[in-house]
């Protein structure tokens, strides 16, 4: 269908519209043309995916003499894919519709593990080492020996990708990461570096979080972006998450040793091209004092993660004096690393900020700030100058520079904790010390600076303006929908007791209580003899979902969970766990009907969807808080307190409910799916602890459903699944419209608009 | 067709007069007609020899009981038990049981027949009439038509035949047997201890020494290479246990010291390398929008799972152990795979070592296959397409197309019939503004219109409109619905049931006799060979022999089912009264040419 907002044609491939995803769409024009930034929270299983998409394209449409860009950031590559199969399903429709006019060129990004097509160098085991063997193959001074030296292997893809230079670009379309790699096939160019440069030309770019968000890296894919970009955050309650995560940093023993390794590896090349080819080194000097950008004109297969710090925080002044020759750096580094390990050598735990780290760096080891701030670059610069391609052997000096750059650029907002061993397990020493960031704003504001509109969205937002705090920007357009239902179908419970009517949590003292273990698993027998097709369980740590399904095994429990469907679980393996998911749709597409055990802040929770038989139900056992007791964790709440003046215990409550309704929000996908949710812990029947959950979940939350033992549940279950099991009217009951067609949309706008809502 | 070319089942079995007995040990000796019984003691006074065509029915126990029991009962009530040594013999013998049972009862009435099929003019290889015999005996519909024209003499039998071309070949490929799933129960490697000494049981059957195999692709491989060249078989599942022991305790350290002493017991201790390989191989099948591999090569940051604790690798154990770490989680998902794909193989379970090797051999051909497979992929990206779709919002594009798939034929074509008059009176009235007196002129112009339409814009493709098609089939279909819906509340009521058994049976075998004749007849025509010409008389002749009969029963049905019946029967009348017009046409036209021939010359 296609409709008016304003003066936009919004061109949607389907048929009818949500309210909420018109009224959705309103707002988010509003924030475009206001050239602001907005926070929207819409309830999962409204298509807040496809009316973004359609919006954004519209508008883009609508104004052809100004293009903007569109970038779209998703937390994990197969939400990357969702999101460019949705936006096939919209391009078809608008090229339908609109002829060429509506040809835009749309492609995914992800790293070389996931892009690159040359055999030898993707079979390699991990990222680091996929890089590492691209650059091998690919890095300027390799191909220059291979000009002269033909046994010198090179990438038969990049080097036709090069010579085909201006000429190698992907015609308009598209593009999932398959699909570049069959382009990449198709024409026998390196999809790698043919997506890297398509980046700058593009109209959709979707790529994940930290292209963004993580410095290094958004410094070398992101660096050219124009301003009109609008660049939307999907399912971005956890942001504040990543951006800490993007600035911080943790040193162990294993990374010395390995820092150690690298320092005299490279002291060795020093020797070496002093021998051979000392005018490289004086070259690299003379190019320091006159500090040269670093980066600015090398050739791409060379470029790896830029400076950690943001790009404003970086002092466009040259090197210091006293680490521009190489051999005088490599002994700064030994005494860093020496440095540390003396610090690591701590009995207690120690906690200081930067500045005093700083000023205790410089007494113990004579490096002072600047020093440590260029250590980053001044790497960089040696590892190109010794022409070192096998990176992933590097990383352990790497992570040191970027401590030491991050430490030496940042006076606030950060600490430092040093601990000897950790606090489970006493007698095991594990020293570590981490560089945590505290201050989420610090690694988004360069995006909201230099963007004109940054959206905001997921399902689970509230309290909705405590974002806006955490991340510190005014956001134009800040709201929260509301779900309209055709019919209740969705169906929240609070399960309280066990079928013994002895209350069931996952509270410290109660945790490992055998009773409560097995009330849980009765309540799962239970539901898997009543609920069809698939159940989804999330639990609480990855230790506690062990221990509980062992002890299911053992009493017998699991055998009789087992009669009626098949147990899939999820591990810290990705490939394992990828296939399980992968079995447990096909057992629910078979009808043959299963159970996926998943702990809650997982890889799961996090981005798989459990939409219409693949997930009837999710229980979640217990309340998913953090683990109270890390440091790190304190060190922030205290943060937040000063800065913000939020309570230690209102904040972890909010994170915790944030991550269990992420988890059962994952049940529904369009209002003509329906889903149950059980939240199993006494504690969800507190005021305080309940009022957390987002609004959609609160309004179906009848106050019968908040205080159940196994057995009322079941009964509840077998009703509500009768009764979803009826035919409806989708269109809407009584006057109140929850689908929309365009004859509807017509009658609105003549009418006022902003009534409906 | 296994069980076909087993003709004798020899089993040692224990006859018992009751379940308690002891009985008598013996052989038991299956043929396709009878079943004997010889005691090992001759003197012994139990001895049998029973046809099948008297055994009504069998039961058994359940396979993992405590007897290995099977059950023949007679018609005349009195019933035969036996007593295998182990479940497989009992399964074949059981298996082989059914099916004779079934053959005897349909042979009952096939007997006479049988004689007659084999003197024919044509060469039949064995296989070939074995299967007619077969179909013969599978549908009783059939085997009276053949009866009836064959043996009558009204068709041959290669002519009876050649009209059921595809039923013959259709039995080619016989459906498979059906598959019983595996259970989805854990092998619990719970032993059984016994207080006093240090022994440990453990309890294997050939079930789960299936499971093993299918789960731990290792294990599979080990007993493949070492048994029996290395060691025996209860070696073999001695040192299995007794791994499977050193697990259950998880002392991954004493796992590893053993493992060192021992290289054969370090294969079951290690990890399965197998079973690496094969998820690598998988993990590129996987639909990318849950492929969480990717998300790693895309991290850069290394995010730990927000918040998560991590204490798993906190238990710091040298890397040497690494390998002897095994998670009950990894073998929870393994199992339920296993059970998802079924059992993919179809041997006894008795023999350890084809099982293992079918095993095998399925395996690998399933990662062959998959490796090559472009259209898996092609299938895969629509999956995705269809899955990214939000349902509701879009109203359904093509009309529900399903296979149609008639379960009954006469249920569905019986409705259909006694309700053709409803729907052409329904059609009539619809239709009646059509024109219906054309001159040729004006037909030749719509004709010719429609031509240059056609020519102008093609044919459309489809041909007929899917939509069209969609109506025309609900049209017949609701017929159906609404027949039975009148006739009565149970749905499996039709026209038919409401008639005497005789009458219908009747009326059954005359539609049935009437539409092979015709089938029969219309293909004879255009007649160009005196073949052809006396088979037509023939057929005409049966024809006119069935007319009064079927006036007959007309009028000996009661008044108040008259009409019903009169409604049935004349379809068949008519049928038969075109054919009889087409033939007189056909025989007046010959004699004429044949008269005018003389007169020409």
């Amino acid at each position: 269908m296609k409709f008016q907002i304003e003066d936009v044609t919004v061109y949607f491939p389907y048929d009818n519209i949500y309210p909420e995803q018109y009224a959705y769409m309103v707002e988010l024009k509003r924030a475009l043309d206001a050239k602001g930034h907005c926070l929207l929270e819409m309830p999962t299983g409204t298509g807040k995916t496809i009316a973004l998409l359609s919006l954004i394209t519209s508008y883009a449409l609508s104004k052809p003499s100004n293009p903007i860009k569109f970038i779209y950031c998703t937390r994990t590559v197969h939400e990357m894919e969702k999101t460019l199969s949705e936006l096939k399903l919209l391009h078809n429709y608008q090229l339908q519709h609109l002829g060429p006019a509506a040809k835009i060129l749309a492609l995914g990004l992800s790293s070389r593990k996931n892009l690159c097509i040359n055999p030898t160098v993707v079979s390699a085991e991990n990222r680091d080492s996929v890089d590492a063997a691209c650059r091998k193959l690919t890095a300027s001074w390799v191909r220059e020996l291979a000009a002269e030296n033909p046994r010198i292997p090179t990438c038969s893809f990049f080097e036709n990708y090069e010579k085909s230079a201006s000429e190698a670009i992907l015609p308009p379309g598209v593009y999932t990461l398959q699909d570049l790699r069959a382009y990449g096939k198709l024409k026998g160019w390196c999809p790698y570096f043919l997506a890297r440069h398509m980046v700058q030309l593009a109209n959709v770019v979707v790529y994940s979080y930290q292209y963004l968000l993580d410095p290094k890296v958004a410094g070398i894919i992101s660096k050219e972006m124009q301003r009109e970009s609008v660049v939307v955050f999907d399912e971005a309650h956890n942001i504040d998450n990543v951006c800490i995560e993007a600035l911080s940093v943790s040193v162990r023993m294993q990374t010395l040793e390995g820092a150690t390794r690298n320092i005299n590896r490279m002291s060795q090349e020093i020797d070496r091209f002093k021998a051979t080819d000392a005018g490289r080194l004086r070259a690299e000097y003379n190019r320091l004092v006159e500090g040269l950008a670093l980066r600015g004109d090398l050739p791409a297969s060379d470029a790896w993660l830029a400076n950690p710090a943001l790009p404003n925080d970086i002092l466009k002044e040259a090197v210091p004096g006293n680490i521009r020759r190489a051999e005088h750096f490599l002994s700064v580094l030994r005494r860093l690393v020496q440095y540390i390990r003396g610090r690591l050598q701590t009995e207690n735990v120690e906690k200081e900020g930067p500045v005093t780290f700083v000023a205790s760096v410089n007494t113990q080891a004579g490096i002072d700030q600047k020093m440590l701030r260029f250590c980053y670059d001044r790497l960089h610069s040696l590892m190109l100058t010794l022409e070192i391609s096998d990176t992933d052997e590097f990383l352990h000096i790497q992570t040191i520079c970027d401590f030491a750059t991050l430490v030496g650029t940042y006076t606030r907002g950060f600490s430092i904790i040093i601990e000897p061993f950790d606090e489970r397990m006493p007698h095991i020493p594990d020293p570590v010390l981490q560089l945590c960031c505290h201050d989420a704003s610090l690694a988004i504001k360069p995006v909201f600076e230099r963007f004109q509109s940054v959206v905001i969205t997921s399902g689970t937002l509230s309290p909705i303006d405590l974002y806006p705090r955490l991340l510190n920007f005014n956001p134009v357009v800040s709201r929260s929908f509301t779900m309209s239902l055709t019919r209740d179908c969705i169906c929240p419970m609070v399960l309280t007791r066990g079928s013994d009517q002895l209350p069931v949590s996952t509270k410290y003292d109660l945790r490992s209580d055998p009773g409560v273990e097995k009330n849980y698993g009765k309540l799962l027998l239970e539901m898997v003899s009543v609920v069809p097709d698939g159940i989804v369980c999330f639990f609480v740590s990855y230790s506690y979902m062990d221990g509980i399904v062992n002890s299911w095994h053992e009493t017998g429990l699991l055998k009789e969970i087992m009669q009626h469907k098949l147990v899939f679980i999820e591990t810290q393996d990705v490939v394992e766990t990828t296939l399980a998911l992968d079995n447990y749709r096909k057992a629910c597409d078979c009808g043959r009907g299963a159970v996926f055990f998943s702990v809650a802040r997982g890889k799961v929770a996090e981005g798989i969807d459990f939409d219409r038989h693949y997930g009837r139900l999710v229980i979640m056992f217990g309340v998913p808080f953090q683990y109270t007791l890390s440091r790190i964790l304190l060190a922030r709440l205290e943060y937040l307190r000063d800065t913000f003046q939020i309570k230690e215990g209102d904040f972890l409550t909010f994170d915790a409910l944030r991550q269990a309704a992420q988890c059962v929000g994952r049940v529904i996908r369009s209002k003509a799916d329906y889903g149950m949710m059980i939240f199993a812990d006494k504690r969800y029947s507190r005021h305080d602890k309940r009022s957390k959950l987002p609004g959609w979940i609160l309004s179906h939350l009848r106050d019968a459903h908040l205080n159940l033992s196994t057995d009322m549940a079941a009964h509840i279950a077998r009703e509500f699944l009768r009764k979803m099991a009826q035919p409806y009217d989708k269109t809407g009951v009584m006057g109140k419209k929850t689908l929309l067609s365009e004859a509807d949309l017509e009658k609105m706008g003549n009418s006022n608009l902003g009534e409906m809502f | 067709m296994a069980d076909k070319q087993q003709q004798v089942v020899v089993k040692r079995a224990r006859h018992k007069s009751s379940v308690k007995d002891p009985g008598t040990p013996g052989v038991l000796k299956l043929t396709k007609d009878r079943f004997t019984f010889m005691p090992n003691d001759p003197s012994s006074p139990v001895k049998h020899n029973v046809e099948f065509r008297t055994i009504k029915g069998h039961k058994f126990t359940k396979d993992g009981t405590k007897q290995a029991l099977l059950n023949l009962t007679q018609d005349q009530g009195g019933n035969y038990i036996f007593e295998f040594e182990n479940f497989p013999d009992r399964n074949v013998c059981k298996d082989f049981v059914a099916s004779a049972i079934a053959l005897s009862g349909e042979a009952g009435r096939t007997v006479p027949e049988k004689p007659a099929v084999p003197i024919q003019d044509e060469q039949l290889s064995a296989a070939e009439m074995e299967r007619r015999i077969k179909l013969l005996q599978e549908d009783s519909d059939l085997q009276k038509l053949h009866k009836q024209f064959v043996i009558g003499g009204i068709l041959s039998e290669a002519e009876f035949w050649a009209t059921r071309k595809k039923l013959l070949e259709q039995n080619y490929s016989r459906r498979p047997k059906q598959r019983v799933a595996l259970k989805n129960d854990m092998w619990s490697t719970k032993p059984l201890a016994d207080g006093q000494s240090n022994r440990v049981t453990f309890n294997l059957t050939p079930e789960i020494i299936l499971q093993i195999f299918a789960e731990k692709p290792a294990v599979r491989q080990a007993y493949l290479n070492f048994v029996p060249n290395k060691m025996t078989e209860k070696e073999f599942w001695t040192k299995y246990s007794r791994a499977e022991y050193l697990h259950s305790t998880k002392n991954v350290i004493a796992a590893a010291a053993e493992a060192a002493e021992d290289e054969e017991l370090a294969v079951f201790l290690k990890q399965d390398d197998m079973l690496v390989n094969e998820a690598r191989k998988k993990i590129r099948q996987v639909d990318p929008t849950l492929d969480m591999e990717a998300d790693e090569g895309d991290d850069y940051m290394h995010l730990p799972d927000h918040g998560l604790p991590r204490n798993d690798n906190k238990d710091v154990l040298d890397s040497q152990y690494e390998p002897y770490r095994r998670s009950f989680s990894q073998h929870l998902n393994q199992h339920a795979a296993v059970v998802l794909q079924g059992r993919v193989i179809d041997v006894e379970l008795g023999d350890t070592r084809s099982v293992a090797e079918a095993l095998a051999r399925t395996k690998h051909a399933e990662l062959a296959k998959d490796a090559s497979d472009v259209y898996l992929d092609k299938e895969r990206l629509e999956r995705i397409s269809r899955m990214t779709e939000i349902e509701d919002l879009q109203a359904p594009r093509d009309p529900a197309v399903a296979p149609l798939s008639i379960k009954d034929p006469r249920d569905y074509f019986d409705s259909q019939q006694a309700n053709a008059f409803s729907t052409l009176g329904d059609t009539v009235s619809g239709a009646k503004q059509l024109k219906c007196s054309v001159s040729t002129r004006e037909a030749y112009c719509s004709l010719k219109e429609c031509i240059s339409e056609i020519k102008f814009q093609g044919l459309t493709e489809p041909t007929i409109n899917s939509e069209v098609a969609f109506k025309v089939l609900n049209g017949l279909a609701q017929n159906i619905s609404s027949n039975k819906y009148h006739l009565g509340r149970n749905p499996n009521e039709s026209v038919l049931d409401s008639l005497p058994k005789i009458t219908r049976e009747e009326l059954l075998l005359h539609w049935s006799s009437i539409q092979e004749l015709l089938k029969h007849f219309w293909s004879s025509y255009p007649i160009t060979t005196k073949y052809l010409l006396t088979k037509a008389t023939k057929l005409k002749d049966a024809m006119s022999q069935i007319y009064p009969k079927l006036q007959e029963i007309k009028e000996s049905v009661q008044s108040d089912l008259r009409h019903q019946v009169s409604l049935l029967v004349q379809p068949m009348l008519q049928a038969l009264d075109a054919a009889f017009a087409h033939y007189d046409a056909d025989v007046q036209n010959r004699l004429a040419r044949s008269g005018e021939r003389p007169n020409g010359f």
